[in-house]
């Protein structure tokens, strides 16, 4: 059965694009059948991350007014078989986004796809509630730092009051997903660590993903971290986040800071 | 520091990232001044006049955008029915 899948944080620039890129193709990856759709209207991204963005014809908005079948909108992966990316509108507004039509979307795309990951825009308008009305489960994506702890558990509480599933009645499971995270920066103290950060938003932990500059240069390529560098550290992150999507029980690996003996010789200190 | 980067890095990235943004600008520039992007009107008229010679499912027919700096491609896959064989 189809599982939709809401990427969100509330606060802006914490990450949530690069984590629908690498999670969708790390899943993509394991043989599964995966869409990525990008709900920030206005301000697309998904696509430049996913190395679509000189492919794109039709959008998510084209779809829902009627202006092009599904099929023809959906960008078939140039690297991985089984990954579609759904491109968000680049020159409409957020209205676009109806409840109407984003649900049938949603259930057609159910009938096709085995995951359909849905990239939510920052804040808590429109974009964001139409990103995660119709999920099934949501990632959290957080950043150890106090303003991103803060909206994360505001979003927390729009998931479990304006979603289909609350609205149901039903609870929406969610999974916290930690990035940008500075092992270095951890160790001085100077960072909030995992744990407090679990303690205060109390939901269960997925992975730890490290700051690191393999991210931006997946985000250069246009590649997904877990296609282009299948064995950084964040990519290895990812792909276990995945697996624990996946039912599998894996311990959480807090990263630490591999200091090489280059650093040590010109005595950069952490 | 950019001579150890340089030493380290196999490939930089940057480059790739400057042609891809200068690509993808250059196209959505001209195309919100002129308010339409060529290649999917194009698209939307092909489609038009393949739906008027032959009664074919939308999702039959598969079009393809690459855009490029000197050029774009535009690729059409049709699934023309069966039946459109023996009536040629
Ligand atoms: N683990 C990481 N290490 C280093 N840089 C990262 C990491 N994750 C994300 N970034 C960088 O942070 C920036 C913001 O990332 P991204 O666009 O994924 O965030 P977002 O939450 O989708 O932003 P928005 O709210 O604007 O949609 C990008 O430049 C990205 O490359
Ligand atoms: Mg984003």
């Amino acid at each position: 059965m189809a599982k939709v899948i809401v990427v969100t944080s509330g606060k802006g620039g914490v990450g949530k694009t690069t984590s629908t890129a690498a999670i969708g193709a790390a899943l993509a990856q394991t043989g599964q059948n995966v869409v990525v759709i990008d709900f920030d209207v206005g301000l697309r991204n998904l696509d430049l991350v996913m190395g679509a963005e000189r492919r794109v014809v039709f959008d998510f908005v084209n779809v829902i007014q009627g202006e092009a079948a599904l099929s023809q909108a959906l960008i078939k992966d140039k690297r991985v078989e089984t990954l579609y990316i759904l491109a968000a509108s680049q020159t409409r507004d957020k209205d676009a986004l109806t409840e109407e039509g984003v649900g049938k979307v949603i259930a057609e795309l159910r009938e096709k796809f085995d995951w359909i990951i849905c990239d939510s825009p920052a804040g808590i308008e429109k974009g964001a509630k139409m990103a995660m009305h119709f999920a099934d489960e949501a990632i959290i994506i957080t950043n150890p730092e106090v303003s991103s702890v803060r909206d994360s558990d505001r979003i927390i509480g729009i998931l479990d009051s304006t979603t289909d599933k609350a609205q149901k009645g039903e609870k929406i499971p969610k999974h916290l997903l930690i990035t940008r995270y500075a092992a270095s920066r951890a160790s001085r103290g100077d960072m909030l660590n995992t744990d407090d950060i679990l303690e205060i938003l109390s939901i269960p932990l997925i992975g730890i993903v490290p700051e690191s500059e393999d991210v931006l240069k997946a985000s250069n390529l246009g590649s997904p971290i877990t296609l282009s560098a299948p064995n950084s550290p964040a990519a290895r992150a990812y792909s276990e986040a995945v697996k624990r999507l996946q039912g599998e029980k894996i311990e959480v690996t807090v990263p630490t800071d591999k200091k090489g003996f280059f650093d040590w010789l010109i005595g950069r200190n952490k | 520091m950019s001579f150890f980067s340089n030493f380290f890095n196999k490939k930089n990235t940057a480059p790739v990232a400057k042609d891809r943004l200068q690509i993808l600008l250059a196209h959505e520039r001209s195309s919100q001044t002129s308010n339409s992007d060529l290649l999917q009107k194009l698209q939307k008229e092909i489609m038009e006049v393949i739906q008027k010679h032959i009664a074919i499912d939308q999702e039959k027919i598969h079009v393809k955008v690459d855009r490029g700096n000197d050029f774009s491609t535009l690729e059409i896959d049709i699934e023309v029915p069966q039946q459109n064989k023996t009536n040629n």
